[in-house]
């Protein structure tokens, strides 16, 4: 679509003219509903928690209180932005965008379906990885520049924590690319076309949770949220800000939460494919479903679970936090990289052939 | 041996995370308990002790003898009474305060009372927003008792058994 439409534009403007218009729309067409997404995932996420506290959650504003988000975002930018007397003026500002632009910034690479990508770039599963790691200078900076000792403790602890969980998170990836043996997300979901059983899910059951776990990690959520911990350190890194400063980091929060569930949905669900194929009923019944609206589906079942956790878990002790991840998460997936090893070499499965 | 792989089928099995979800995940479906306040309200018993009232005999005397038993009982000293001898000689007040500023809400003066005179309704939705109003004067209180006569003549009728 947008192909033809750059190709459309070329007629009769400049050519980097066309490219640069066309690369706008693909941003805005992309950002726009993720944003949309992350606005209605704070609603979901505190009517999921107030039912599962046997309480209505927000019922006020609007039908069932649907419009909350609006009247959230309409109270956040009308707040005034305070900056703290001793803090970093320039890094202050920095913080929240460094935050934000990398959790924006990795939806480039990620197919919604079929050639539905803004860019198919052949290491898209590295870009995804890269880009991500930048989050953490966000978190570090707003601890920085804040000049306090609370959001500096948040922001040592929550910097520490996120790069452990990344190299878990990597040797997650690492077994995924070796059973599809491509790192482009395109081509990941489509080695594991053939039903359900083709994929991922089952050879990478483990790496299944590894890198969910280290994604709860990565976005710092519950049970893993100590970069906040409301008992010791007030609300960590972000203590200080306020209005639309703090608004943007839970934008990148809830942006990242959206691209973790994204990612495990394309690496071991399947992605876009619809889990009845190759069911002789079942895979006529829903043939209708279109290819976003599976990989939709199993991004709200995710990100469910997200909420799921947060109402259920309390959160980790720090040291027992940083154990989890470097002797149980990091040795669990090195012994299972080479597992996967051993099935590619006897050809294991429906999955290595 | 039997324990040891006990321990780490239910340590890899994730087993009490499960447990946990599972928790949560049935209370997700239960009926909830919230009451939406302004539209839904909960019952309330005819013992409650909201906004006071004087009250008045049949034939529209008034109740109250004057005899201060309520000023007297009062914890927070928040009602002020003076009386006088009226023209048909009986004894009557000519002031009777309260304070809600003082009301704790105690329904001490509703048990003192010899002639249940002062009484508190059910009424709890009111509001005052500067000094002034929360003194209740002896005419707002008979206001009020007649205003609301039906039902504080009904609470005292389910409550008398008890009493």
């Amino acid at each position: 679509m947008f192909d033809a439409l750059q190709a459309f534009l070329s007629t009769f403007l400049f050519d980097w003219l066309a490219i640069l218009i066309t690369l706008i729309l693909q941003t805005v067409a992309v950002v726009l509903p993720i944003m949309l997404v992350v606005a209605w995932l704070t609603y979901a996420e505190r009517k999921v928690i107030g039912f599962m506290q046997v309480r209505m959650g927000p019922n006020r504003v609007g039908p069932l209180g649907l419009l909350q988000p609006i009247a959230d975002a309409l109270k956040l930018m009308t707040k005034e932005v305070i900056f703290p007397d001793q803090s970093n003026k320039y890094l202050f500002i920095i913080a929240p965008i460094l935050a934000l632009a990398p959790a924006v910034a990795a939806w480039a690479v990620i197919p919604f379906a079929d050639g539905m990508v803004v860019a198919d770039i052949n290491a898209g599963l590295l870009y995804v990885l890269a880009v991500t790691s930048i989050i953490v200078y966000g978190t570090i900076v707003a601890g920085w520049a804040s000049n306090s000792k609370y959001a500096f403790l948040g922001a040592l602890r929550g910097s520490a924590q996120k790069i452990s969980y990344e190299i878990a998170m990597g040797f997650a990836l690492v077994t995924v690319l070796m059973i599809a043996g491509s790192m482009n997300l395109t081509d990941i979901v489509n080695a594991q076309q053939g039903g359900m059983l083709n994929w991922y899910l089952l050879p990478l059951l483990p790496m299944f949770f590894v890198y969910f776990v280290s994604g709860l990690a990565e976005t710092n959520r519950t049970p893993f949220d100590v970069i906040e911990g409301e008992a010791e350190i007030v609300a960590g890194f972000h203590v200080d800000y306020s209005g639309m400063t703090f608004g943007v980091f839970m934008l990148a929060e809830y942006a990242m939460m959206i691209l973790i569930s994204f990612m495990t949905a394309i690496m071991f669900l399947g992605g876009w494919l619809s889990p009845f194929e190759g069911i002789p009923l079942l895979e006529s019944m829903f043939a209708w479903v279109p290819q976003l609206g599976w990989l939709a589906f199993k991004v709200s079942l995710l990100l469910f679970v997200f909420l799921w956790l947060r109402a259920t878990f309390p959160r980790y002790r720090y040291d027992q936090l940083m154990r989890l991840g470097w002797k149980v998460l990091i040795p669990l997936t090195i012994l299972w990289v080479f597992v996967v090893g051993a099935m590619k070499y006897f050809s294991f499965g429906p999955w290595f052939n | 041996m039997g324990k040891f792989l006990k321990h780490q089928i239910k340590t890899w099995g994730l087993t009490e995370l499960f447990k946990g979800l599972s928790v949560t995940g049935r209370y997700f479906f239960k009926k909830k308990i919230t009451v939406r306040y302004p539209e839904e309200k909960t019952p309330i018993s005819p013992r409650f002790r909201g906004h006071h009232a004087l009250r008045r005999y049949e034939n529209g005397e008034e109740r109250c003898i004057a005899c201060k038993l309520c000023e007297a009982v009062c914890p927070a000293n928040a009602i002020t009474i003076e009386s006088e001898e009226r023209d048909d000689g009986s004894r009557r007040t000519t002031q009777y305060d309260i304070d809600m500023f003082k009301c704790i809400y105690c329904g001490f003066c509703e048990e003192a009372c010899p002639v249940d005179a002062i009484v508190e309704t059910r009424v709890f939705e009111y509001e005052f927003h500067e000094r002034g109003p929360n003194i209740q004067t002896k005419d707002k209180l008979l206001a009020f008792g007649d205003k609301h006569e039906a039902q504080i003549a009904a609470d005292r009728a389910v409550d008398a058994k008890y009493r």
